[in-house]
């Protein structure tokens, strides 16, 4: 009896047909039950996210003609793209503008994830809702709030004049590049705060002692220690606001003027109202690109740094 | 296979990925055996354990436990409970739930349901602890808990990993004999998981030396501390002066032994198969070498040299003899008997070590 | 000495906290504001109190409708994500899978992708298929950025609790199905819960995704968005934020009572 299992086992036929020997092979083996386990999250993203880029690759490949797609594969919208000096020059100026509203959001943000990592004892949990609760408000209206606040009646012109300080409203302040980065880095505040807390949050108290019972001062021990214990969190925050920013088409539009237009301006419309979905197609394929590039150069950046000072 | 195998683990192997953390290992168990994995962490002892419960899956080989293969059996269908390193008591349910949680597909009424945990809670001698929370348990109580919650399924095996790694020592000697009182009076087989040689020494009745991923030696706790036959397990269960020989002559009975540090080493030829020639690993327990002052002439089964160091241990005292021309010391321990150990670790420098032929192990070099 | 050190440090730091606070708020408590404004246009001066914004906005049938169709879709959007969140996070934290760390980064890939890009892509092929734009295409692209958040969510979860456990319950015999809903689920349930939540909340109020696969069904963002352009109707749109605010506020308050409760 025994041995007729063996050999039944060892003949790739196990007992009891079909079921059973796919019941055996899900015991057998661990990766084929882990596997089972994140397929509906593996097909979803294949389908709803790998696919479609592929495919948005592919239309970048193809020309508007009329109304209809020209599906002979060329490079002419690469080229319009390099030819036109207003294409790379907003994608120059987008992503400047990203990467400037993630070095001031997690340079602001810093500070106020180390005063709640180290300094509040009790109601760490209070700070942290409080910081996150303006964000259940709808984005749009937390964008459009910065034209209450920066407009020509906005909160900053009235309050000037009421104090006497200028006659006539400031124009300047609203439709700009500065509007743009400082009402992004107002909507993406948490983004940066809570990565940032939870790497401080993580690090050992005790390593703090040692580095004050090895000898060093409050300052060099936060340079030495803190730091870069930190730096995942900070790394993480940089990119959880860099990446989406750049792709940003509602704050460029509301507060950004015609200098303030970044490059999800320019793909929104080409899938508008101007309805070159080729085009767009080949400015988002490059802006993906670029984009990724920029992650690098900073990721090498973080890198080399971290060599220069070990 | 012999008839009264129980559990036969036949030629069983577990790769993970490059790493045979189990090697063609086969141990067959009986009915109502207490049977210890032996080894040092990361020796596969776990690994074979999970194996038997099912959480981990042969790579080759099969295991048959009570004469069914169990390859197709998953955790829940095996006729095994097991007793966690952590104990895994369910943090979010109390003692009464965590002890009745496998009783669920039985349906038994609520009374019968009573019954059998409160059983289960006198035979733990934690009566009147049902309604206490999983966290308020101290490291002993659930251990117990464990133990009751895994024999309340009346299971045909028991299995424990590291079962008494978390508790102090008082407690832990404390619960080896519990635990072996338990097992003779429920009469299941238990498979046992542990790195503690004394542990196994203590509570088995039979043990499995294992080293990465080998199974050594099987025997009973006896035979593998007197006669053990490899010098891996000679060293692990116990402690073991080693020597470096070679066999001058095998005549009259005795097999003669040049060794290193102690000389001629004397042994009876019967147990053994070494000829003139073979080289050879002399072992000799520290308890079996006699030590007395002053620096007698040399016969077989001598050696002298000087006090180096000692440490008192209370009821025995360790003492390290340096012979001439070598670092390595001579482990000798010395029962304390009336304040002999004490004495002798403040007396004459010079000695003299003495062995009986019974004494001498002789090895192969690994 | 060093007490006055770290109180003086603390000083620095709070006040500094406090003004970052402001910066967070200010923005956001205009909009309450300017929804008793007694003005059409939101601007300052302000010129008083009127509740007429409110009454506007109970009785506006378009508005309403998209909140219905908000929080459909946050609703979907929440348990299909944390369910597909579960399954995943308890295969990277249970199993030893080969590929798990390529796997890890491609489903880390929705939370840094532009969001512009990933409407356009999935705009394209559900035109090119055939699919006509509806809110069920919004909850499909909400459940792709949602997804790793919820994963992320639940492996630390999953890793709060010895897997052990899990392993105890089979050996008691209950099989995986129920040792699921007998040890798992009611251990993962604060993950469960801060997983919907969230995803929820993200769907809720997502625009950029939403504006591109929109059909004729509109969510909340997506309806606010068609309203900036219209000044006669902002004032009881700044009325709905604030009201979606002020519940969020009471709701999270709630919650946090009941979880400090329950800490205790």
């Amino acid at each position: 009896m025994k041995e007729q299992t063996l050999h039944a086992a060892e003949a790739g036929s196990p007992p009891g047909g079909l079921r059973e020997g796919v019941r055996r092979a899900f015991l057998r083996h661990e990766w084929l039950r882990a596997y089972t386990l994140v397929s509906p999250t593996l097909i979803l993203l294949i389908v709803a996210m790998a696919a479609p880029i592929g495919v948005l690759v592919g239309l970048s490949l193809w020309t508007q003609s009329g109304m209809e797609f020209d599906r002979t594969l060329t490079l002419a919208n690469y080229e319009t793209f390099f030819g036109k000096k207003i294409y790379p020059l907003v994608l120059w100026r987008s992503i400047q503008i990203s990467a400037l509203v993630a070095f001031a959001t997690v340079l602001l943000a810093y500070p106020l994830a180390y005063f709640i990592a180290f300094h509040v004892q009790r109601h760490k949990m209070v700070w942290l809702i409080l910081i996150t609760l303006p964000f259940w408000t709808s984005y749009l209206l937390r964008v459009f709030a910065w034209k209450l606040i920066l407009g020509y009646n906005g909160v900053v012109n009235s309050g000037l004049t009421t104090l006497g300080l200028i006659e006539q409203p400031l124009e300047f302040i609203l439709y700009n590049v500065t509007a743009v980065v400082i009402t992004l880095a107002h909507a993406w505040a948490a983004f940066a705060i809570l990565p940032i807390y939870v790497s401080l949050e993580k690090i050992d108290r005790s390593l703090i002692d040692a580095a004050h019972d090895l000898g060093e001062g409050p300052v060099m021990t936060f340079l030495r220690v803190t730091l870069p214990l930190s730096m995942p969190g900070v790394i993480a925050a940089t990119l959880l606001v860099f990446i989406p920013t750049v792709g940003d088409y509602v704050t460029p539009k509301l507060v950004g003027g015609t200098t303030g237009i970044m490059i999800g301006n320019l793909i929104q419309s080409a899938f508008g109202r101007g309805a070159n979905w080729p085009m767009g197609a080949a400015i988002a394929v490059i802006s993906m690109l670029m984009v990724t590039l920029a992650v690098c150069v900073f990721l090498g950046g973080v890198k080399g740094l971290k060599k220069l000072l070990a | 296979m012999p008839d009264e195998a129980f559990i036969s683990i036949l030629d069983v192997s577990k790769h993970f990925g490059p790493v045979k953390a189990v090697d063609r290992v086969s141990i067959n168990i009986a009915q109502g055996e207490f049977f210890a994995l032996l080894g040092p962490s990361g020796c596969g002892k776990t690994t074979l354990l999970r194996m038997l419960a099912g959480f981990e899956a042969p790579t080759l080989g099969e295991i048959y436990i009570d004469d069914q293969p169990t390859a197709s059996m998953p955790p829940y269908q095996r006729p095994v409970n097991m007793v966690f390193q952590n104990y895994a008591i369910f943090p979010h349910l109390n003692v009464y739930q965590n002890i009745a949680f496998g009783l669920r597909k039985e349906k038994l009424s609520r009374s019968d349901l009573d019954a059998r945990v409160n059983e289960a809670l006198a035979l733990i001698k934690l009566e009147g602890y049902g309604t206490r929370g999983a966290n308020e348990l101290s490291g002993g109580q659930r251990q117990r808990v464990a133990l009751a919650r895994a024999l309340i399924k009346r299971p045909k095996v028991l299995l424990l990993d590291e079962p008494l790694g978390a508790l102090d020592k008082k407690l832990r000697e404390q619960m080896q004999i519990e635990l072996r009182q338990l097992q003779k009076s429920v009469g299941i087989t238990f498979v046992f998981v542990t790195h503690d040689q004394e542990e196994a020494l203590t509570m088995s009745d039979r043990i499995a030396v294992m080293s990465e991923g080998h199974v050594l030696e099987i025997g009973s706790p006896e035979g593998l501390y007197e006669r053990p036959r490899t010098r891996f397990v000679a060293d692990f269960i116990g402690t073991m002066n080693f020597f470096e020989g070679r066999v001058r002559a095998r005549e009259g009975g005795k097999i003669a032994v040049d060794a290193e540090r102690v000389g001629e080493v004397q042994v009876p030829a019967d147990d053994y198969d070494f000829n003139a020639g073979d080289t050879v690993v002399v072992a000799l327990r520290p308890e079996n070498i006699r030590m007395r002052p002053g620096r007698p002439d040399l016969t077989a089964n001598m050696a002298h040299g000087t006090m180096s160091n000692a440490a008192y241990l209370g009821d025995r005292a360790h003492i390290y003899v340096q012979t001439e021309g070598s670092e390595q010391p001579i482990l000798v321990a010395m029962q304390n008997l009336d304040g002999a150990a004490s004495s002798a670790t403040h007396g004459e420098r010079s000695v003299a070590l003495q062995w009986s032929e019974q004494a001498v192990l002789l090895l192969r070099p690994e | 000495m060093n007490v006055r050190v770290s109180r003086a440090k603390m000083g620095w730091l709070g006040l500094y906290a406090a003004t970052y606070l402001t910066f967070i708020y200010l923005p956001v408590l205009l909009l309450p504001v300017f929804s008793f404004n007694d003005a059409i246009y939101v601007a300052f001066p302000i010129k008083g109190f009127t509740l007429k914004w409110w009454e506007e906005m109970v009785a506006h049938e378009g508005m309403l409708q998209s909140l219905r169709n908000s929080l459909k879709v946050g609703v979907a959007v929440s348990i299909i994500s944390t369910v597909f969140g579960v399954l995943a996070a308890k295969a990277f934290t249970r199993y030893r899978m080969p590929g798990s760390r390529a796997l890890t980064g491609f489903f880390s890939i929705p939370l840094v992708i532009p969001l512009i890009i990933l409407g356009i892509a999935l705009l394209t092929v559900l035109t090119t298929v055939g699919v006509s734009l509806s809110l069920y295409t919004i909850m499909l692209g909400h459940v792709v950025i949602c997804v790793p958040f919820a994963m992320f969510i639940m492996i630390s979860r999953l890793e709060g609790f010895d897997q052990s456990v899990e392993e105890a319950a089979q050996d008691l015999g209950e099989t995986p199905w129920m040792t699921f809903w007998r040890v798992t689920f009611p251990l993962a349930l604060p993950g469960i819960m801060a997983s919907m939540l969230l995803t929820f909340t993200i769907s809720f109020d997502e625009f950029l995704l939403a504006f591109f696969l929109a059909g004729d069904q509109l969510t909340l963002p997506i309806y606010i968005w068609g309203q900036l352009r219209f000044p006669k109707k902002l004032p009881s749109v700044l009325a709905l934020g604030s009201a979606i605010l002020l519940a969020t506020t009471i709701l999270v308050t709630v919650a946090m009572m009941f979880v400090r409760r329950k800490g205790d």
